[in-house]
């Protein structure tokens, strides 16, 4: 994208200001919504309930025992194993690490402090994997593990995933609905913002955007105006209903219609040659 | 006419190779170099920090080295029981027969094993049974890598040692056998002497594969960017940390990248060039 050789990329995270200062103008689209879910690996544990705080501390590696007394009084009737967790995280850089970690800055000061949010964050005990296939694999290969994977990864290899407790104390499991609730409160006009720890009813609360980023001027590096033209028809086809409906099959949230809107407004300033494409 | 047509394509091809391996050194120090002039050379060696942690980034080499050497040497130990019977049974034990040709041709379909199937072994059936035993609590780790490497080597290991010993003269063995000396006796004291420094040899170069191999030490090694405190515990090689970080990196840490394979690069021919003067002595022998 930076060297300007493709029509448009994909993130889970959006430019950062210093990015974006970098590079010209770009638009970001958001597509759909996704989410990050803390998937486990135990032994007859079919529910498992957290806080964004006590996941912060199995990361931060505070909490080590799976039976210690701030996971069974979240969690009463549930026989958890006198054993170690074993936390699994990426071992490349990614939006998932970006998201998940971005959700545990806002909820744990501790971990705001320490660790910070950011596509590769430096972990301090467990084990990591190379890709969402990989953490999936690692959890789904190793008991008493737990970790963070992509929603869809997790839906579609059906591996047990925590309920997590939202901004409003609601206890919220990741679905299609609970993840496009957390997109319900107020969105900057460019859609750069981040909907984790997101203050609405019902909203899971380590869900995302994931945008398509392309450059606001679209005639560079010798690109055709028919190029152009596909390049935004295929992006109003994506926010179309047709395809956000399909967004649920596939394992990830459609987008709500506010975020529709936006996105489409801010089609509208793509330009060629400093004309709108779309009139 | 001809054959001055015939030196000219030689020399361009002998020419070619020299060309790209300077290149690829002339690369790779000139990408390191930031990384080199930011942290110093002795110190990225030396420095155990890998933190991403922004403006105040740490990158230093020292646990995949570590941990590159550490799963090496021992994916080394490990093959030796198995490498070195192997080697004795084709080269000197049944040394022409049906039986030595059908282990020496099973051995060398090792070799032919892609990576990532070994990798997917490893993860899937050897890990699982590591942690059933309670060997490695959480399974992935130095020891997992270093076991699934040490099979990945035998067949280097052990058809380069076959030769070696299928080197031995006849002369000196028949020597020793009208003095009645016996097998044991032979392979003792005639066979490891005379073929000793070839075979140590073959592990050396063996050591050169262990050392790069990247795709099987990423699936099992646990990624951990931390010097591993025991055979068990998880680490990063320096081939895994390239392959795992390599997409998202940039400046320092892409420069940073570039220097481990530097270093890499560095190892893995002075290993090598142990290994061949190792052999020229075994000739001399």
């Amino acid at each position: 994208m930076r060297d300007k050789v493709v029509d448009f990329a994909g993130s889970d995270a959006f430019l950062t200001d210093k990015e974006m200062a970098e590079m010209e103008p770009v638009v970001h689209v958001p597509t759909c919504m996704g989410a990050v879910v803390v998937a486990y690996n135990l032994d007859g544990v079919k529910e498992l309930k957290l806080t964004g705080e006590v996941v912060a501390d199995i990361f931060a590696g505070k909490i080590r025992m799976w039976n210690d007394e701030r996971l069974t009084a979240l969690n009463p009737g549930v026989a958890l194993p006198a054993e170690a967790i074993i936390p699994v995280f990426r071992s490349d850089g990614s939006g998932t690490t970006f998201i998940f970690t971005d959700y545990l800055a806002k909820v744990s000061p501790m971990w705001k402090e320490k660790f910070g949010a950011g596509k590769s964050v430096n972990f301090p005990s467990g084990q990591a994997a190379k890709g969402n296939p990989g953490v999936a694999g690692v959890i789904s290969q190793t008991k008493n593990s737990i970790g963070y994977v992509g929603s869809e990864y997790a839906f579609a290899q059906k591996i047990p995933y925590a309920i997590i407790q939202n901004a409003r104390g609601e206890f919220v499991l990741p679905t299609a609905e609970s993840i496009s609730a957390a997109a319900a409160g107020t969105i900057p006009a460019d859609t750069r913002t981040s909907i984790t720890n997101a203050d609405a009813a019902g909203a899971y609360p380590i869900s995302a955007f994931t945008w398509i980023i392309i450059y606001k001027e679209q005639n560079y590096s010798g690109r055709s105006k028919e190029q152009a033209e596909a390049t935004l028809d295929l992006l109003q086809y994506i926010l179309s209903d047709e395809v956000q409906n399909i967004t649920s099959e596939v394992h990830y949230a459609p987008l709500p219609a506010k975020a529709k809107e936006l996105s489409m407004e801010n089609l509208k300033a793509v330009t060629y040659d400093g004309v709108a494409i779309l009139q | 006419m001809n054959d001055k047509l015939y030196r000219i394509i030689l020399f361009v091809a002998a020419l070619i190779v020299p060309i790209v391996c300077g290149g690829v050194v002339y690369a790779l120090v000139t990408d390191a170099y930031d990384a080199f002039e930011h942290f110093g050379f002795l110190n990225f060696l030396t420095s155990s920090q890998w933190s991403y942690t922004a403006g105040n980034e740490q990158y230093g080499a020292l646990p995949f080295i570590t941990g590159t050497l550490m799963t090496a040497l021992l994916a080394l130990v490990f093959c030796i029981p198995f490498s070195l019977p192997v080697a004795l049974f084709v080269g000197e034990y049944f040394r022409g027969t049906k039986v030595a040709s059908v282990l020496s041709t099973v051995t060398d379909l090792l070799a032919g094993i892609p990576s990532i199937i070994y990798g997917l072994w490893g993860f899937f059936t050897l890990r699982p049974i590591l942690m059933a035993l309670d060997i490695s609590p959480q399974g992935s780790g130095v020891l997992t890598a270093s076991l699934v490497l040490a099979i990945m080597i035998i067949p280097y290991v052990a058809s380069l040692s076959a030769e070696f010993i299928k080197m031995v003269p006849n002369d000196l063995k028949e020597g020793a056998y009208s003095l009645g000396a016996t097998r044991a006796e032979v392979i003792r004291k005639i066979i490891f002497p005379v073929a000793g420094s070839g075979i140590f040899s073959s592990y050396v170069l063996a050591i050169g594969r262990a050392l790069g191999e990247t795709m099987t030490v990423t699936m099992l090694i646990g990624n951990t960017n931390n010097i591993p405190d025991s055979i068990q515990s998880t680490g990063n090689s320096m081939a895994s940390i390239i392959a795992n970080q390599f997409g998202e990196a940039d400046d320092l840490r892409l420069s940073s990248l570039i220097a481990i394979g530097l270093v890499l690069f560095l190892i893995t021919a002075l290993i090598n060039m142990i290994g061949k003067m190792m052999i020229k002595r075994a000739r001399i022998v």
